[in-house]
């Protein structure tokens, strides 16, 4: 599995001023695989999942050590600039965040046009609402604003938004957190539309949810990363305790 | 039940006491629009607006040129003040956190505590000492000194009302900070930086001690910015000190006119801060 991951941490551990929040971590993801990382609340999950963009550093006194390889490149190397390695990366939040001031167009090529690309955006945006399964309902009003969405349709916006700049990976903190479940169900469904092209590492506290979208899932506890397996043993046969006790609700 | 009775009582003393106070607060108000319609609305005409003050007993006249002159400083003092104080304010908001923010923040509360007066002498020093000559220029500096602290914390209160879930979702697009700053979270707050430019603009446009000797005045119609220049409030204070009854006419017209010009400039930035427009 070591040499055709997509992404593969190694040694990560994670930084905040207050001290450290994740330790040491090592994982691989395949390509075009969903890979859920479930844990209790303040296990270092989210901070996970932001150290592979590198929007980890963006708190002020944060920094990682450690190398995380997407496609066997270091995004922490020396000469890696995280401005392009956020262009690989994509990134989806925990509550919808559209550009309140642009229209649902604009909010898709947003990623296009400042970062100056010009062309070719209206197919673009085509493209990225169709496999964020939001073109049908917005094709006719591209030009309202982007604000005057449902919850749920913000947040395939903002998918759509993500994919719109091709990224190869994309990460997704606790998607569905903030939408009632129809919203959440087809976020679900979506996700397992996106695996065919799309390297998928998704942050979720709900069991269920890791359980009906991923393919792997890791247990992270106390900012370590327990256990790391196909989704099926994790829930049906786990090889750590402490997961078992997890995933069986005995804490957390 | 008495002291039931007892509260309801206190509470009606109390809006009426709140009630007092509105009505006391307002009484300057009122009586300021009623003063300056009572004396000035019979001396509005239309050559009020169009033409050249006219020497002492001559009919008619008017301050076309300070109304001019008074958009030519307030636009020229948009042009210096907005870049630095909007500037000033992204820096605050998005850099502001260590000592250098506490710095500029403590700067620009001193600098917004200078009577006006004082900031005309350093326009005076600044400007007109080394040009030899009254100017425009020199006025907009004054005005543009005044606008910049104002205008900058003002900037700062609305952009950190944009949430950083925006500036994320940005970055996260591989978007450069820089851009993420301008395109996205000025963009956001530019409903409420609207507010505050017209909200400075309508102070500088009723300004008087800072330009006395910067712009000076002028007799004429003037659009270079490297001349003497009339004013509305320079014009008014000319008007209102001399001892003849046809130009106290023109003064109470021209603050007339100034203030209508401010308290438009007021609604709209009312209108705009509740408006949907607001941040859209």
């Amino acid at each position: 599995m070591q040499p055709q991951a997509q992404i593969s941490t190694v040694n990560l551990s994670a930084f905040f001023r207050s001290g450290r929040a994740l330790k040491e971590v090592n994982l691989q993801v395949l390509p075009r695989s969903v890979l859920a990382v479930i844990g209790p609340s303040g296990c270092g999950k989210t901070t996970f999942l932001r150290c592979l963009n590198r929007m980890h550093e963006l708190v002020p006194g944060a920094y990682a050590t450690g190398q995380v390889l997407i496609d066997e490149q270091d995004v922490y190397a020396r000469e890696s600039d995280p401005v392009m390695v956020r262009r690989r990366v994509g990134m989806v939040f925990q509550r919808p965040n559209p550009f309140p001031t642009m229209s649902i167009y604009d909010n898709v090529v947003s990623g296009l046009k400042l970062n100056g690309v010009r062309n070719s955006n209206s197919a673009q945006a085509q493209k990225s609402l169709e496999q964020a399964a939001l073109w049908d309902e917005v094709k006719d009003r591209l030009h309202a604003p982007a604000t005057s969405l449902s919850g749920g349709q913000q947040q395939r916006l903002c998918i759509a938004r993500a994919l719109a700049v091709e990224p190869e990976v994309l990460l997704m903190d606790e998607p569905a957190s903030a939408l009632d479940p129809i919203a959440t169900a087809r976020i679900e469904e979506l996700i397992r539309e996106l695996r065919e092209r799309y390297t998928i590492v998704i942050v979720t506290h709900n069991m269920q949810q890791a359980a009906r979208v991923s393919d792997w899932t890791a247990f992270f506890y106390m900012g370590e990363l327990v256990e790391c397996a196909p989704t099926e043993k994790i829930f049906t046969n786990p090889s750590e305790q402490r997961t078992e006790d997890y995933v069986t609700g005995k804490f957390g | 039940m008495s002291s039931y009775f007892g509260r309801r009582l206190m509470n009606l003393l109390m809006t009426g006491l709140c009630a007092g106070a509105v009505v006391l607060a307002l009484v300057p108000l009122v009586s300021v629009f009623w003063l300056l319609f009572a004396k000035g609305f019979s001396a509005l005409s239309w050559s009020l607006f169009t033409s050249l003050p006219t020497p002492v007993g001559e009919a008619g006249g008017g301050v076309g040129n300070a109304i001019l002159g008074t958009l030519l400083l307030v636009g020229l003092a948009c042009l210096l003040g907005l870049p630095i104080g909007i500037g000033t304010g992204l820096f605050l908001a998005e850099r502001g956190d260590g000592p250098a923010g506490d710095t500029v923040r403590f700067v620009t509360e001193v600098l917004s505590g200078v009577p006006s007066i004082v900031i005309g002498i350093v326009a005076y020093g600044l400007v007109v000492v080394p040009m030899h000559r009254f100017s425009a220029i020199a006025g907009a500096v004054a005005l543009a000194l005044l606008m910049v602290p104002t205008l900058a914390r003002a900037a700062e209160e609305m952009i950190r009302l944009v949430p950083s879930s925006l500036r994320e979702a940005s970055l996260a697009l591989g978007i450069p900070q820089w851009k993420t700053s301008i395109r996205v979270v000025l963009r956001t707050a530019l409903g409420g930086i609207v507010t505050a430019i017209l909200l400075a603009v309508s102070r500088a446009a009723g300004e008087t001690a800072p330009l006395l000797f910067t712009s000076l005045n002028n007799q004429y119609w003037n659009t270079r910015i490297d001349q003497p220049t009339a004013s509305l409030t320079v014009q008014i204070f000319n008007y209102a000190i001399s001892p003849y009854e046809d130009w106290h006419q023109k003064a109470w017209a021209s603050a007339l006119v100034l203030l209508l010009f401010v308290s438009l400039m007021n609604l709209t930035s009312r209108f705009l801060a509740r408006s949907p427009l607001r941040g859209a």
